[in-house]
């Protein structure tokens, strides 16, 4: 290989080196604004009764139980939308009611802690791949 | 080389920015689902409070969920009825045809740490191997697999997190391998 030769590669090694940097830039940068919390809002029956939609967080949830607590012994369906739960389910102690009493989490009487969420949001998981991933765009 | 190390340098800097867990995680207030009007912020817990403190991961919501629950960062509850039998298997399960990408390593153990049998068994994968016509079109759609990854577990554009194993070295038969006893059951 001649001295030219050399340079050159040099030159492409250097070119793609930048371009990997480059890239590893963009990934970092995007650190600010990608974070998926997999809210559910829940809206099936709230607006329709002059209350804001209800937020499930599963981020905070999780930290306190695992999935199983839920979704096997208080028989969630694992699909947003696909649980029919209604305020009187949750008063006999069903569903969220299991946990939402005033003894383990607030009672229902704190309405607004649990319908904080803006109005006019559709039921499903909001802040997941339906928003920033390539799932359903 | 001025060019990659001055490049270089600014990684350093923003990856100390980012490993002081500075604005990763959205505010209630502008989350986009939160109505910034409720009372109900000012009491709820910021997500950036809690989950600051958890292991970090590159993706989704930032938090390594699995070193979180490993490593005792957290200790969520298994159960509520004392009665439940909490199960845990320790069986990985190989996928072979994933067309030109790696072979598919599915482990049982973290999602049995976090899930129960039946959460996926029969309503999601049929628990027999090769009952399941699992492809990346269904699985982006929301089904398989992507009912939760995507949605409160890893994301699907972390290909190779589940395409882990290399075609050419792996040696082994492909479907269920030998089960492993569980340690330990995290609780």
């Amino acid at each position: 290989m001649g001295k030219d030769g050399y340079i050159q590669r040099k030159k492409s090694i250097r070119c793609r080196q930048f371009i990997f940097y480059l890239t590893l830039l963009a990934g970092f940068s995007s650190f600010n604004v990608l974070a998926e919390y997999g809210d559910v809002v829940l809206n099936r029956n709230a607006e329709l009764n002059d209350m804001r939609p209800v937020v499930f967080p599963h981020w905070f949830h999780r930290i306190r139980f695992r999935c199983k607590v839920c979704h096997h012994e208080l028989g969630f369906e694992m699909r947003a939308g696909s649980n029919d739960i209604n305020m009187g389910d949750i008063i006999d102690g069903k569903f969220c009611g299991m946990c939402h009493n005033g003894e383990t989490a607030w009672s229902v009487d704190n309405c607004d802690l649990c319908h904080s969420g803006k109005p006019g949001l559709k039921t499903g998981i909001h802040g997941s791949n339906e928003t920033s991933g390539p799932g359903r765009w | 080389m001025k060019a990659t190390s001055f490049l270089t340098s600014l990684l350093f800097l923003l990856s100390l920015n980012t490993a002081q867990g500075a604005p990763g995680w959205k505010a209630l207030t502008n989350d986009e689902v939160h109505d910034p009007t409720s009372p109900a912020i000012g009491i709820l817990q910021e997500p950036a409070t809690a989950l600051a403190l958890l292991p970090s991961d590159t993706s989704g919501n930032r938090v390594s969920w699995i070193r979180a629950l490993r490593e005792r960062y957290i200790q969520p509850r298994t159960n509520i009825y004392p009665e439940t039998e909490i199960k845990v298997l320790d069986m990985d399960i190989i996928m072979e045809l994933t067309g030109e990408m790696p072979l598919v390593r599915f482990p049982h153990k973290p999602h049995t740490e976090w899930l129960d049998c039946d959460n996926c068994h029969d309503k999601i994968f049929i628990e027999k191997v090769g009952a399941n016509p699992v492809n990346m079109f269904a699985i982006l759609a929301g089904e398989y697999c992507g009912r939760c990854h995507g949605a409160v577990a890893f994301p699907l554009t972390e290909c190779n997190r589940c395409h882990s194993v290399d075609r050419a070295t792996f040696t082994g038969q492909p479907g269920a391998q030998p089960e492993k006893k569980v340690s330990e059951l995290i609780n």
